[in-house]
């Protein structure tokens, strides 16, 4: 059963975005609710150990935080929205339900990180870059004992000093675009990126201290082993990512991490039907969206980092606040750090981008879709030979994007593979997160339940 | 590039099934659609081929010849282009149709005697039988109906394999291209369909749009009457096999013959070839407004953990919606249009157009032909009073 409560905001997402977002609200005096997956605050980029007792982050008093507790519907009602959460560990068949009626909503959902196939990329080994960091982080797991990192981005150097930090050896770090000088020589991009320069200082001398190779214009483009990774295939890239023929060195690792920039988290957006463009939600100056009383912040906007997630943060929950009538003085400071953190974030995009070649390193029996088992003949047979040209038919005759990740690791490469000119196509996700079969039928705060949700059978 | 003599708009199940039939009786087909193929109402169905839901009349005839027509034209597919182009997961399964209430357990046997009489197997079994077909069923129940005629298909693939086939025959199939409008010659004889591309001369154009069929029929000149009427579905994840027939609670058949505006339900609980459970399904009159609403999931998901109690705890991975199309009187618009030469209709199936796809397209080839139709088509007749009147109206 569900219980129904109300919170003049809710802010969904406890990571710099949403954290900043819900503290400038609390200021105001204005009742928030902070809403999020995790049992600590601080998402993904402060992610800290689960395994100790000690919360790293003081939120104001009197905000509401619904720890372990996953939003998995938007639905708008009179005045605002309702948003549909569920709490308790993903696995446990306890989780209770609530139903949030709140007058503004601020979405601060994130991203995840994007891992390109290539053949092999499916053996037990192969990590995304943000899973080896989030074990190394919140579980002090070390993927493996050799590790190569590979990808693209600034991203791949805290996750190759956690990996340090947790006893593995890094062997090299692999960036398939130029060397990272190229947005640090941009002058607005280098201002911006000011407080960037010492935290890179210091990755920088991690790599040093441990004789981490740092190689650019390189990337894994296949992985080998029998049950598990055992060694990988690494390449000289040319401009556009494809490799360069007789460049190929065989590496010895027992696992690898892989990062190619972020994918934001847009299926609540998408379900509140905030107004999307190139993949992001479109926001004013304010964070708002093109839906009255639904904020957003972070990396759901454009990929920028935590400082500017921050920024947005701040300014969305101000202008939440200010939504449900509190009085709030104008986040200038705010406003002029997302101006100078957006130069920044354009100029590491530009730096960093995910470039065609890739789709040069799958083979015909590359998996595209690990869920369903769906490789790249499959999937190019669905375009070819069966008129799959939208994202709908696509899925439903390739099978790709089905399976329980329902695209979320795959939907950006299924689209790139397929033609389809819309980061977003695979975004779509009424239901946000699966929920069990009796979580469902309870979950209409409106409705007597037949059967409780906790019913044994 | 030469003329198609046909263009058909739309290229969902309908739209292809209408495009194979024509093309299989030697002309040359064009298919159209503003987006991509078998992408609107087709990809948001549960590939029902059913003859369970109906009651005796037009329908259900249209819906026995099409049960009968569909394993021959998969064959027949399977054929000219290969087994694995031609796939669409059809599964002869049959169909289980339990009253849970004494309120319903009458009704349902009357309804299945009335079937019987009009040639469909409704085999009346005991709940003891029931549950040998269904282990997993409740027990609670006060009748069944056992129908080993419905069947299943994955509509995408259906779709999809009898486009390939209007290609291999030398049609096209243009995706991303809308259909604006007709023109006539001088003399009123029909000319071209136009498109935002572009006219395309023809002879004649078959309107498939399915719920957005009555714009097109406006935008033609001759308007129709079509609504949509919103359903959805809930998929659960993968399951080893636990559901085996279509399984459905009998008020299904009241919610399909009504025209009642707010939320029906009525549980319909089926796997598919790839072990998740599709789970149906709502009724709405909305108009086309895709707003996802929970109470309407947790209604579905209540009726269906009544029906089948060891699902509780499976996860629900997705939920999809789509729009039906429905004329007010609930019969499919099959035929000719009288008041604009070489206008054509095959829309109007509602939630049954997977299941009545081929004899519809079967049927648009005989009357074309002017060849004596396997079905009685005249029920189907564009120029019916709910059909026309009520757009005028």
């Amino acid at each position: 059963m569900s219980r129904t409560v109300v919170s003049s905001i809710v802010v969904i997402g406890a990571g710099p975005a949403g954290l900043a977002a819900t503290r400038a609200a609390a200021d105001t005096g204005a009742d928030v609710t902070l809403i999020d997956a995790a049992p600590k605050l601080g998402g993904q980029y402060h992610r800290q150990d689960a395994r100790t007792g000690d919360e790293r982050f003081a939120l104001p008093a009197g905000v509401q935080h619904l720890r372990e507790s996953v939003v998995w519907a938007i639905e708008p009602i009179d005045g605002g929205h309702r948003a549909h959460v569920r709490t308790g560990p993903a696995d446990s068949p306890d989780r209770t339900g609530t139903s949030i009626d709140a007058a503004a909503l601020v979405l601060a959902t994130g991203a995840y990180d994007r891992a390109l196939p290539f053949p092999g990329w499916d053996l037990p080994g192969v990590f995304t870059a943000g899973a080896a960091q989030a074990l190394a982080k919140g579980q002090g797991v070390a993927v493996g004992s050799r590790v190569l990192v590979a990808g693209t981005g600034p991203f791949l150097l805290p996750v190759a000093s956690s990996l340090v930090g947790v006893g593995a050896e890094v062997v090299a770090i692999l960036e398939a675009n130029a060397a990272v000088r190229g947005w640090l020589s941009n002058p607005f991009g280098a201002l911006a990126g000011a407080g960037k320069a010492g935290e890179l200082a210091a990755y920088a001398a991690t790599l040093v201290r441990h004789r981490i190779p740092y190689r650019a214009r390189r990337a894994v483009i296949e992985a080998h082993g029998a049950d598990r990774v055992e060694a990988v295939t690494t390449a000289r890239l040319d401009a556009d990512w494809s490799p360069l023929p007789g460049s190929e060195k065989t590496m010895e690792v027992d696992a690898v991490a892989v990062g190619f920039g972020f994918t934001p988290q847009l299926e609540l957006a998408v379900s509140a039907r905030c107004e999307l463009r190139d993949g992001f939600v479109v926001v004013d100056a304010a964070q708002a969206t093109s839906v009255p009383g639904v904020f957003a912040a972070g990396e759901l906007t454009g990929i920028g980092g935590a400082t500017l997630s921050a920024a947005e943060g701040a300014v969305a929950g101000a202008a939440a606040a200010r939504h449900v009538g509190a009085e709030v003085r104008p986040p200038l400071q705010a406003m002029r750090r997302i101006r100078s953190g957006r130069r920044f974030a354009a100029a590491l995009g530009e730096a960093y981008p995910v470039r065609p070649g890739w789709r040069t390193w799958l083979r015909d029996d590359t998996l595209v879709c690990r869920c369903e088992e769906v490789d790249y003949a499959a999937l190019r047979g669905a375009r070819n030979d069966r008129d799959a040209t939208g994202s709908r038919s696509l899925k439903l005759v390739s099978r790709a994007g089905l399976g329980l990740c329902q695209g979320r690791v795959c939907g950006a490469n299924v689209a790139e593979l397929s033609g389809i000119d819309d980061p977003a196509a695979f975004a779509g996700r009424p239901m946000a997160v699966p929920l069990r079969l009796c979580e469902l039928a309870g979950a209409d705060p409106e409705a007597t339940p037949e059967i409780e949700p906790g019913v044994k059978v | 590039m030469v003329s198609p003599d046909i263009v058909v708009i739309g290229a969902g199940v309908i739209g292809a099934a209408c495009a194979e039939a024509l093309s299989a009786a030697g002309a040359r087909v064009t298919v159209l659609d503003r987006g991509a193929p078998a992408s609107g109402t087709t990809a948001a169905g549960e590939g029902n081929v059913l003859v369970s839901d109906k009651a005796p009349g037009p329908e259900l005839e249209l819906a026995q010849a099409s049960r009968k027509l569909w394993p021959e034209l998969l064959a027949a597919l399977a054929e000219e282009l290969g087994p694995e182009l031609a796939d669409a997961e059809w599964e002869p399964k049959g169909g289980l149709v339990v009253a849970t209430g004494d309120e319903s357990a009458a009704p349902l046997r009357d309804f299945a005697g009335a079937q019987r009489a009009a040639g469909v197997r409704a085999d009346p079994v005991t709940a003891a039988e029931a549950g040998a077909l269904e282990p997993h069923l409740t027990k609670a129940i006060t009748a069944a109906v056992h129908y080993p005629e419905d069947a299943q298909l994955q509509p995408v693939l259906a779709a999809t394999a009898l486009l390939a086939a209007v290609r291999a025959r030398g049609g096209e199939v243009r995706s991303g291209v809308r259909a604006i409008g007709i023109e006539a010659d001088a003399g009123g004889a029909f000319k071209a369909v136009l498109t935002d591309r572009g006219a395309i001369a023809c002879a004649a154009v078959v309107n498939a749009c399915g719920p957005w069929a009555g714009a097109f029929a406006a935008d033609a000149g001759a308007p129709i009457a079509v609504l949509p009427r919103r359903g959805m579905v809930l998929v659960t994840a993968p399951l080893p096999y636990t559901v085996r027939h279509k399984v459905y609670d009998a008020d299904y058949v009241g919610a399909v013959a009504s025209g009642d505006a707010d939320l029906q339900t009525s549980t319909v609980v089926e796997s598919t070839g790839t072990g998740t459970i599709l789970i149906g399904s709502s009724r709405q009159r909305v108009g086309f407004e895709e707003r996802f609403e929970v109470r309407v999931l947790a209604e579905l998901a209540r009726k269906a953990q009544r029906l089948f109690p060891i699902l509780a705890r499976v996860p629900v991975m997705r939920a999809y919606g789509g729009f039906r199309p429905y004329a007010p009187d609930h019969l499919p618009i099959i035929g000719a249009d009288p008041r604009v030469p070489g206008l054509w209709h095959a829309t109007g199936h509602e939630g049954a157009g997977i299941g009545l796809a081929a004899a519809t397209g079967r049927m648009i080839a005989d009357l074309y032909a002017e060849k004596e139709t396997a079905v009685d088509a005249s029920p189907f007749r564009v120029d019916r009073p709910a059909v026309i009147e009520e757009v005028a109206a």
